[in-house]
């Protein structure tokens, strides 16, 4: 079939399309603003700024850590879906299916927590959810377990979407992924975009992380109706952090597709794939599902085998983002004489993000390290760094690119947005980091007094990224009427 | 070690942000020989991936030959005094919460209800090890006290609502 036909057909300006991306954008917008408000306070409970009890300081982590995967997880796919789309053919039905059936699981989650006072964490470690002493009952545990349900069956029929339109256009799983050629002899083909390969791998790792997700929310929600059922507390968290941690990843996995597609767009110089990129990112669809006991290396009853899975694929995991991702796009615009403005600055500073901020992630791997930072602020530093620094700016990016067909007039405002939510993230990023280096355990709503300045320090910076992220936010908000497909 | 992990990540995210700044600068210059440029990268990036292969060999041998966890699977030392200790929503139940410096010390560590995290800490920024505390499970932790003091025990696995306040002393005691 003709590739640009093919394009053409899919990646047309129909209102119905183009409704449904500024209804990801304005949802996504409005939902990160208002986690980050919810984040803010709780390192403001932390620091003893605001008087928040800690039963509603434990709500407000349970909300952000949610919220903020979720609409990771949604903004993310809004990306892949923009750029895919213009490969192979996929249903705007199910684009919007997505986002309704999140919407439902939104509203589930927030009832759990804001109706039902449920805080057990994003991550509801079984048995945590049925076992509250009290603070909150079984059906509030269960409107949020059964809100990430629907999250999760949104997620699987969009990528069961894009499952179907790759296979056919390419065939198969083995040739979108370029391994075809790879593994074969002579020249490569590089008509096959680096958008499909790596929505592959992002099917494939996402598709088997939500199944896990499934397994897990459904034994925890038969546990909190039927407490005489218990299930074995190991196996249950393998299962929570395997989906866990394969699900936030393949968020940035999806916001990338924004820097292979528009990076090249200002550098004039195509980005193609090449073997160290098809081989980088076959890695990192075995490696991220292989990689998550790094979660698990203070369980000591883990196999050890598993343990130390987890320590060497944490360090190899580096290498793509490394020396493919943020290596590939550098070189790209080396010397290009390019144009600077706002959607490239922001690109380019998320790789910066990303790729720094997987370098703690990679020594809190080490088990050594482990033992003595594990659960302690060094982890939401390093997630902060890469998810703050480098997924948020990566979508912003992408989808301020998107409204503005490449007609992007700086102002001031911009410029100092920018600078601000760069500078000043960077800053509340390294109080965790400071602070984990100082063993500050995590998840505390409440702070010895040797701890309070970490938190202090962290509060003010995150008061101006919020301030930054909202001028940001509205800018993109304010051009969402241009949005074009076709960008 | 917590030293050494800030000290590397702090230099190695520096390097980061030194080839970033240096690629960023000169983005804006035209006249790059986009060929040139590939060719000589590619060279460079196939000796950075050995360097990097290399390295991780090496750090893996280092930091696992000895394995890194003290009494777990094997080569486990007996201990001199072992000490059970239990989480509960909310508390810790230790069996005894008295040692000597020098004696290698063996904490037997479960829960009864949800996931615990026992970490044992020399002063409020010094965690000397942690381990997970499992319902169902128990994970044995081998520490040999080397200074007299109270050492503090937090929950390092957010287990509900007064996770923060879920405290013990282990008392380490001059030998007699």
């Amino acid at each position: 079939m003709n590739a640009a036909t093919m394009s053409s057909a899919s990646s047309a300006d129909t209102p119905s399309a183009k409704l449904a991306f500024q209804l990801f954008v304005a949802i996504g917008i409005a939902v990160f603003l208002l986690m980050m408000i919810a984040g803010a306070l709780f390192r403001a409970t932390q620091a003893a700024f605001v008087p928040i009890p800690a039963n509603f300081a434990y709500e407000l982590m349970t909300l952000h850590g949610a919220g903020m995967v979720g609409v990771s997880g949604l903004a993310g796919a809004a990306v892949m879906w923009y750029f895919l789309r213009r490969y192979v053919a996929l249903s705007t039905g199910m684009f919007f299916a997505m986002l309704a059936l999140s919407l439902v699981g939104v509203v589930m989650i927030l009832a759990a927590i804001g109706i039902g006072r449920f805080a057990g964490a994003w991550t509801f470690l079984y048995p945590l959810p049925a076992k509250s002493m009290g603070v909150w009952g079984p059906h509030a545990a269960a409107a949020f377990v059964g809100g990430l349900v629907f999250i999760g069956v949104g997620f699987l029929l969009f990528y069961l979407d894009c499952a179907l339109a790759i296979l056919r256009r390419y065939g198969s799983f083995w040739k979108a992924l370029g391994l075809d050629q790879l593994f074969g002899s002579g020249p490569l083909d590089t008509s096959l975009p680096p958008t499909v390969v790596a929505s592959t791998m992002v099917v494939i790792i996402n598709v088997l992380g939500i199944l896990a997700g499934a397994v897990v929310l459904v034994m925890s929600l038969v546990n909190i109706y039927v407490p005489g059922v218990t299930f074995d507390a190991l196996l249950m968290k393998n299962l929570i952090f395997f989906f866990g941690h394969v699900f936030i990843n393949a968020t940035i996995y999806m916001a990338v597709l924004g820097v292979y597609e528009i990076v090249p767009r200002y550098s004039g110089r195509p980005y193609l794939i090449n073997r160290p990129f098809l081989a980088s990112w076959a890695a990192v669809t075995l490696i991220v599902m292989a990689v998550y006991p790094h979660h698990l290396l203070m369980d000591y009853v883990m196999p050890t085998w598993m343990a130390v899975t987890g320590q060497v694929l944490s360090y190899l995991s580096g290498i793509p983002i490394l020396l493919v991702t943020a290596y590939g796009a550098l070189v790209n615009i080396h010397r290009s004489g390019l144009k600077w403005d706002l959607p490239l600055r922001l690109i380019l500073f998320s790789l910066f993000g990303w790729a720094a901020g997987v370098i703690p992630a990679i020594i809190d791997g080490v088990i050594r390290v482990n033992l003595v930072m594990h659960n302690t602020q060094w982890v939401p530093g390093h997630f902060h760094f890469y998810l703050l620094l480098g997924l948020v700016p990566m979508l912003l990016g992408s989808l301020l690119y998107a409204c503005t067909r490449g007609q992007w007039k700086e102002t001031a405002l911009d410029r100092a947005s920018f600078w601000t939510f760069g500078v000043a993230g960077a800053v509340f990023c390294f109080a965790f980091l400071v602070a984990g280096w100082q063993g500050v355990p995590r998840r505390f709503a409440v702070h010895d007094g040797a701890w309070l300045s970490f938190a202090q320090i962290g509060t003010l910076a995150a008061t101006l990224v919020l301030v930054a992220a909202v001028v940001l936010g509205v800018r993109l908000l304010a051009r969402l009427p241009r949005a074009s497909l076709s960008a | 070690m917590q030293d050494l992990a800030w000290t590397l990540s702090l230099v190695l995210m520096a390097v980061v942000a030194a080839v970033f700044l240096w690629v960023v600068a000169g983005a804006a210059t035209p006249g790059g020989d986009a060929a040139a440029i590939g060719r000589s990268s590619f060279l460079w990036r196939a000796r950075l991936f050995w360097l990097v292969i290399v390295a991780g060999v090496v750090i893996s041998f280092a930091t696992l030959w000895e394995w890194p966890i003290a009494g777990h699977a094997t080569a486990a030392g007996k201990p001199d005094a072992v000490i059970r200790a239990v989480g509960h929503q909310w508390r810790w139940e230790l069996d005894r919460d008295t040692v000597q410096v020098g004696q290698l010390v063996e904490f037997q560590i479960t829960a009864t209800d949800v996931n615990h995290g026992f970490a044992i800490y020399q002063d409020k920024t010094t965690m000397v090890a942690q381990a997970q505390a499992m319902p169902g499970y128990v994970n044995k932790l081998q520490v040999r006290f080397t200074q007299p003091g109270d050492y503090e025990v937090l929950c390092l696995e957010y287990c509900g609502l007064a996770h923060h306040v879920m405290r013990a002393v282990i008392k380490v005691r001059a030998g007699s």
